[in-house]
């Protein structure tokens, strides 16, 4: 009796997972760095985690859509080099705002690309944006060979110093997002998207532009793959054209743990984004836990690989349950 | 009229034989010069053997289907020299058992990424990335940066040199030929074969014709593993060295070949003559473009664009309006 009632409330609220494990790793971090909490301490890990957790909520939308997107850590590294080596160091703030719509459009294009061949020509997600990830990294490589490069200091501290209201700027950032997405699904489109992703011949069936669904899905992740680009490098200051790769599979990590389905169709973007959070507290933790530093990659590989059985091994369970 | 089809293998074949042509009309290609011609093919025959054996393993995972791919190859490739480098240390009579240890590392590896497919139901792409990162994560922590050791004079005999000093041909290109014969008998000939494309067709027939999909799963992610096991201890014995960037040039390519070779992405279809005659149209573009002096940003682009291409041909899905 009491076990159904848990079963129903984790199939409605499938980011009650991703809160738990949220809430039970604030509260390890804040054992060991107490000051966690603190306005600065706060801002500098926000600030960190911001870019990955833009990126998790395009990919969500992906997943969501029923499909993957493996280019977006390219698109970072694109933007991130296009950034680095059109503004320099020396540029002029105005610059730097044109050269950043400049990128969110290279998002969109990148995204448009993704979409094309996904919907129109009916490609598989998974090899189709393997494909043209390499295609955007050596784009990216060919922009900038060697790290190097910049953007002007004053918006680097813009981004990493502004905190409203004693607020880190990417709480301000977390609440549009939320709010934009609260929106969206809530009108048609959103309907759509869960439609699309949960069963697509019936979908089409019953009148839903799925093509269209589909191919929009790739233009929302490019445009957060933008963004989480332009975040990164005002983060780090500087351009490398191999910034984006390893960010990939922590955002599909990030929308696993955030209790959406890989098959699409179930979930929502807040759970996505409190597994985007985790992931980096959990990054926290480890340097925290003292781990001699040839270890640190076997550890960080294992939780994520952990983090991604995770749903699995609960569904495990819960099958064998009579 | 009647439509001429050709093959993807032969296609493949002589798509190679055109490149190669081309490639002998650059200004430092070998141009009529035959004795050059041949020592160029020899050269290229040999370096596709690695890719052809390291894609040997991720053509049965993706003609299994159910979106089937091994990203952990590279690593597993990377570890498996390492390991056979650091066994081995000069003796002849370590070799037999540093290829039992690469194949059966390779092999654990592999299951382990079935483990997480099948019962987890963790998407292959996902999964695999996952589990690079985590051999990666080991090599760093067996290496610690440096790795000390020698390849024994019997592997780089039995390997690398020809078989008499007449035949000019090098034994690696005969041991792959052996090898494209059993991966033949392997599929065409075994249950095992016979099972392996009744799953990548439909897992659900399949299952109810009497497959067991749990055990195939298993089987062909650690068959591949320990494929790709077997590829590392080839690569170290032909290069005598070792670093830890030694299988990532192969992971790319190896997906590539086995598109070019006509094996449907989708899974249910295809051959291992097909990802043989991909390894070489894949080798002869690397080199094409290292002939040209292109740097490493332009390989990328290409061999992202062959693949989006190759898919765009053979991968195309159903149309929701039929």
């Amino acid at each position: 009796m009491k076990q159904s009632r848990w079963d129903a409330l984790v199939a409605r609220q499938p980011a009650l997972f991703a809160l738990v494990l949220l809430v039970s790793c604030i509260v390890i971090n804040l054992i060991l760095q107490p000051n966690m909490l603190a306005r600065d301490t706060l801002n500098s890990n926000m600030r960190v985690f911001l870019p990955i957790i833009l990126m998790a909520v395009g990919q969500a939308i992906v997943i969501l859509g029923g499909g993957i997107d493996i280019s977006v850590g390219a698109v970072v590294s694109i933007v991130n080099t296009v950034l680095a080596t059109r503004v320099g160091l020396d540029g002029s703030p105005e610059e730097m705002w044109r050269y950043v719509f400049i990128s969110l459009l290279i998002g969109l294009l990148a995204g448009a690309i993704n979409g094309f061949f996904i919907a129109y020509l009916r490609l598989q997600p998974i090899i189709t944006t393997y494909a043209t990830s390499f295609l955007y990294a050596g784009m990216a490589l060919f922009i900038l060979p060697n790290p190097g490069g910049g953007i002007p200091q004053e918006v680097a501290a813009l981004y990493r110093n502004s905190t409203p209201l004693n607020l880190p700027l990417a709480f301000y950032v977390i609440a549009a997002v939320l709010l934009i997405w609260l929106y969206l699904s809530s009108t048609r489109y959103g309907n759509f998207l869960y439609a699309v992703g949960g069963k697509a011949e019936a979908a089409y069936e019953t009148a839903v532009p799925v093509n269209w669904v589909r191919f929009s899905t790739y233009l929302i992740s490019g445009l957060m793959a933008a963004f989480s680009g332009i975040a990164i490098t005002m983060l780090s200051g500087s351009g490398n054209a191999d910034i984006g790769g390893p960010m990939t599979l922590n955002s599909i990590t990030a929308v696993v743990i955030g209790g959406n389905a890989f098959s699409g169709g179930v979930g929502g973007v807040a759970g996505p984004l409190m597994g985007a959070i985790t992931l980096g507290i959990i990054q926290n933790i480890i340097s925290f836990a003292n781990i001699d530093t040839w270890w640190e990659t076997l550890v960080k590989a294992t939780i994520i690989v952990m983090a991604l059985a995770a749903p699995g091994i609960v569904n495990l369970f819960r099958r064998g349950r009579p | 009229m009647k439509r001429i089809s050709v093959s993807p293998p032969v296609a493949a074949l002589i798509l190679a034989v055109v490149l190669f042509l081309l490639s002998g009309l650059l200004p430092n290609g070998f141009g009529s010069d035959m004795n050059v011609a041949r020592a160029q093919a020899t050269n290229i025959m040999r370096l596709a053997v690695f890719l052809g054996v390291i894609a040997a393993g991720q053509t049965l995972i993706i003609i299994s289907g159910s979106e089937g791919i091994d990203l952990s190859a590279a690593s597993v490739v990377t570890l498996t020299a390492i390991l056979t480098y650091i066994f081995v240390d000069g003796m002849d009579t370590r070799v037999l058992l540093a290829l039992l240890i690469a194949l059966a590392v390779g092999a654990l590896v592999g299951f382990m990424n079935g483990v997480g497919i099948t019962f987890l139901k963790i998407s292959p792409f996902v999964m695999t990335l996952g589990m690079s990162g985590v051999v990666t994560g080991a090599i760093i922590v067996i290496t610690h940066g440096s790795v000390t050791g020698k390849v024994a004079p019997i592997m780089t005999r039995l390997i690398a040199r020809p078989l008499s000093p007449g035949l000019q041909i090098p034994n690696a290109i005969i041991i792959w030929i052996l090898f494209g014969v059993l991966m033949w008998l392997l599929l065409e000939r075994t249950a095992f074969g016979r099972n392996l494309f009744a799953i990548g067709v439909n897992r659900i027939t399949a299952k109810l014709s009497g497959v067991n999909v749990t055990s195939m799963n298993l089987l062909t992610y650690s068959l591949a593993g320990a494929l790709a096991g077997f590829g590392g201890f080839l690569l170290v014995g032909n290069t005598g060295v070792v670093h830890l960037q030694l299988g990532q040039p192969f992971l790319f390519p190896s997906i590539a070949a086995v598109a070019v070779g006509g094996t449907l992405l989708a899974g249910g279809k295809g051959s291992y003559w097909g990802t043989m005659a991909g390894a070489i149209v894949l080798t002869l573009i690397t080199s094409l473009l290292t002939t040209m002096q292109m740097p490493e940003s332009v390989r990328r682009m290409v061999l992202g664009g062959t693949l989006l291409i190759l898919i765009s041909i053979y991968g195309r899905q159903r149309a929701l309006r039929q």
